[in-house]
């Protein structure tokens, strides 16, 4: 056994059977950060549900009676290295075991000494396209995997692209299976690249490619140096301690009222988690949609009246003056307001075998607001080559464009700006089933007709530039807008000079 | 004007703690989210009370997402009559010191049948004294929500557990046809009879809950803590002998013990465990090198695997 990482993980017996765990570390430190949240996107053949009970295991998140039930439940089958089948760790319904199949988004946590993780283990065949969306709404990062003997595949291209959609912006390639390619650096480095080149088409720029064994606990948890001397990269766990949460701290304040408290005569106070910004006494905020103006007195939490609180703290707002606030409202910054409007364009995910039909009525929640919208699919993203096809309706799984109508006004911001104000669901009034995953991408025009998006600008750049403003969050945003043709100097100013004609 | 309430009255006395790690506090705050969010959202929700440690920390972020008002919905107690004594004393204190609502229920089967966890064998006794009890409790109340404690790394079929958690009218349970969550947007539309389990404590590891009632100073039942104890070993478990209905089988013998329990439930089904730790250090400390799961020690989920999911689909938490 050429792994120190299973070398020294566990004491096995001769039959295979593991007898004891390593006496864990010593007392953890308190986490300086909030739980990081991924998922993982890669198909049972890529070897996911062994990358994540390698990651559960040598993290020791798995415990002695957790794995005897799985040594029993698999029968004594084990793998090459003795260790039990992690697959049957990781799905939990009986229909799954039966199946072999992940049919539904598990929630998976281990931690090392630096911080907790939290993983959404999706499905990745294709027709699992909803679930995948599911577990990366709430992801700071994705980790897509690939067999190193195949390299890219068109779910790679899904998976990315769906991630991309939902808002993540740090991507791992793990290059799995590298055991196999007789740790191939040549091979790995051309994977790597061809990915590269994906993200920077969906404007993802931070990307880290490791090449890894799962089955081997190579490159996960410990280094594989002893296989791989040529990678001198992080671990996957490395880089997973050390990526960023996502925050939305930097925008402006947001709070939407869940419930006004009135305990007595003399208090009201407002009940939300901020969704954006901070706020603190003194502020001048806005109430919408009556956007009646008020001053903030106090933050009241159950421990002290605090000074200042930022996005994601759970709070009590108290107010300077009587005004007329309830449930659904959304109380924001004087300095920097939301949108408010009756029609939105969004980016939708059907999630329903209904699909999404035109003209129907659903209700749409986003963070405590619930109201009635007309929706109006536009078009269907086709996952295979990336492009935009025009569509009346959105069958389950699909990705499309919607216009939203709605009776009364709505607020929002653009799902880019923050990710909490900017989603929504769609709930069918019939079944009363959640049956999209929504983010706002504009407000459209009141003026029915004449839409700011027909007009159109015909830029000429150096191809580096180019690139660079093409790599940019906002042009990956609405990057199938934009018609991009690559053409010489020459070629470029006979186009223009025939405009200007 | 009326907002004019005294600040310091706003203070809590207990507040001179050091405030909480980004971590605790992330988990915290979507806690008290979807505590303000099921009861804005429902017409009449309950909290679900074991008493355990996990019940205590829901409890206590139930008490501080309603702050500075009470708690705007009833605790509902379902009680087998075989609970630790020192579960029902320390329940009764809080209730008192808390000034909460307490809404206790035994199935009356139980005394009408004589049904024990000895006599009818623990898979059929949980049946009836706990998730029918359970049942029978959330139909008389007609309550539309109920929060419950549970974690998702408790296990398996816990993992894939929706935040809010649809029961149709006879409270089952469908793990293949879950409504979709994305976002911390939650669903919470139900039809006359339906209803929503609601966990506030998804994301949270055993781990996570003694850390923070080690930060926020929770009270819990002293069970936790190892003492000498009288137990009885029985089925592989050793369970407390201080009850006078427990009748020692040929063979066994009392004996004094410093034990302690990672999880409360009825006594004669509840193992406890050797151990030294007389303080939540002691106790992080143990649970940072334990190498078995916590629910290693619960009798009723070992019948066989997925059992758990089998008892969730026919209502039980």
């Amino acid at each position: 056994m050429t792994a120190p990482a299973t070398a020294n993980a566990v004491q096995e017996d001769a039959a295979g059977h593991v007898l004891a765990f390593p006496a864990a570390d010593t007392a953890r430190a308190t986490r300086d950060s909030r739980p990081l949240r991924l998922i993982t996107c890669g198909s049972v053949d890529d070897g996911k549900s062994t990358l994540i009970g390698r990651l559960l295991w040598d993290t020791k998140a798995v415990k002695e009676d957790q794995a005897a039930t799985l040594r029993r439940d698999s029968n004594g089958k084990q793998n090459d290295l003795g260790l039990p089948d992690f697959a049957l760790l990781l799905d939990g319904l009986q229909a799954e075991r039966e199946q072999g199949i992940t049919i539904d988004v598990a929630y998976r946590y281990f931690s090392t000494d630096k911080r907790s993780f939290i993983v959404a283990d999706t499905p990745g065949h294709e027709q699992y396209t909803r679930n995948m969306a599911t577990g990366a709404s709430t992801a700071d990062l994705a980790v897509l995997l690939v067999d190193a003997r195949v390299g890219l595949l068109e779910q790679t291209r899904r998976h990315a692209t769906i991630a991309t959609l939902m808002g993540i912006k740090q991507f791992v390639l793990a290059v799995n299976k590298i055991d196999l390619t007789d740790y191939d650096r040549a091979r790995f480095e051309q994977i790597s690249h061809e990915f590269r080149e994906l993200a920077l088409s969906l404007g993802v720029r931070q990307v880290t490619a490791i090449p890894l064994s799962a089955l081997k606990g190579e490159n996960v948890v410990y280094d594989g140096r002893a296989s791989m001397p040529w990678y001198d990269g992080p671990t996957l766990v490395e880089v997973l301690e050390l990526a960023t949460t996502r925050s939305a701290q930097t925008v402006g304040f947001r709070l939407p009222v869940q419930r006004v408290s009135r305990p007595g005569e003399s208090f009201r106070g407002y009940q939300g988690t901020v969704a954006g910004g901070s706020v603190k006494p003194g502020d001048s905020v806005v109430i919408l949609p009556s956007g009646m103006v008020a001053n903030v007195t106090k933050i009241v939490t159950f421990d002290l009246v605090r000074n200042a609180a930022v996005a994601g703290d759970a709070i009590t707002l108290v107010l300077d003056r009587q005004v007329d606030v309830s449930r659904g409202d959304m109380i924001v910054a004087i300095d920097s307001q939301p949108l408010t409007g009756l029609a939105f364009d969004a980016h939708i995910v059907a999630l329903q075998p209904d699909g999404i039909q035109p003209g129907k009525r659903y209700w749409l929640k986003s963070g405590s607001r619930r109201q009635r919208v007309q929706v109006q699919p536009a078009s269907q993203l086709d996952l295979q080559t990336g492009k935009w096809e025009h569509a009346e309706q959105l069958s389950m799984n699909a990705i499309g464009k919607i216009h939203l109508v709605f009776d009364e006004q709505a607020i929002f911001d653009p799902y880019e700006q923050n990710r909490t104000t900017g989603a929504f669901i769609l709930i069918d009034p019939d079944t009363n089933n959640t049956v999209a995953g929504g983010m706002i991408t504009a407000k459209r025009s009141a003026l029915g007709g004449i839409h700011t998006e027909d007009a159109r600008v015909i830029l000429s750049l150096p191809a580096d530039l180019a690139d660079q403003l093409m790599a940019t969050e906002l042009f990956a945003g609405r990057r199938e807008d934009a018609e991009v043709r690559r053409v010489s100097a020459g070629k470029a100013s006979e186009i223009i000079d025939t405009i200007d004609g | 004007m009326p907002h004019t309430h005294p600040e310091t009255e706003l203070h809590n006395p207990q507040s001179t703690k050091p405030p909480l790690d980004p971590h605790l506090k992330a988990l915290e705050n979507e806690a008290i989210h979807i505590f303000r969010e099921v009861a804005a959202e429902f017409e009449r929700p309950v909290m679900l009370y074991s008493i355990g440690k996990d019940s205590s920390v829901l409890l206590h972020l139930a008490r501080k997402a309603f702050y500075p008002g009470r708690v705007p919905f009833p605790l509902l107690h379902v009680n087998t009559g075989w609970k630790f004594a020192e579960m029902i004393a320390f329940r009764d204190e809080i209730v008192k010191r808390y000034d909460l609502d307490l809404i206790e229920h035994v199935n009356p089967r139980g005394a009408a049948e004589s049904v024990t966890p000895f006599s009818h064998g623990s898979a059929l006794y949980t049946d009836i004294m706990k998730t029918e009890a359970l049942r029978q409790a959330l139909d008389a109340g007609q309550y539309d929500a109920a929060f419950g404690g549970a974690r998702r790394d408790e296990e398996a079929s816990r993992a894939k557990e929706r935040i809010y958690s649809f029961r149709t009218p006879d409270h089952r349970w469908d793990p293949r046809n879950q409504r979709p969550e994305l976002w911390n947007v939650y669903n919470g539309m139900v039809r006359k009879g339906e209803s929503v389990r609601a966990f506030p404590l998804s994301n949270w590891t055993e781990v996570d809950i003694w850390r923070y009632i080690q930060a926020e100073d929770i009270p819990i039942v002293p069970l936790y803590f190892a003492k000498k104890r009288p137990v009885v070993e029985r089925d592989g478990m050793m369970i407390l002998a201080e009850d006078q209905r427990l009748e020692l089988l040929p063979g066994e013998t009392k004996r004094d013990e410093v034990i302690r329990f990672r999880t409360l439930g009825c006594f004669p089904l509840t193992g406890a465990i050797r151990s030294d730790a007389t303080s939540l250090d002691d106790i992080i400390s143990e649970l940072e090198t334990a190498t078995v799961s916590e629910r290693q020690g619960r009798a009723i989920d070992r019948d066989q695997s997925g059992s758990m999911e089998k008892k969730k689909r026919e209502g039980y938490f």
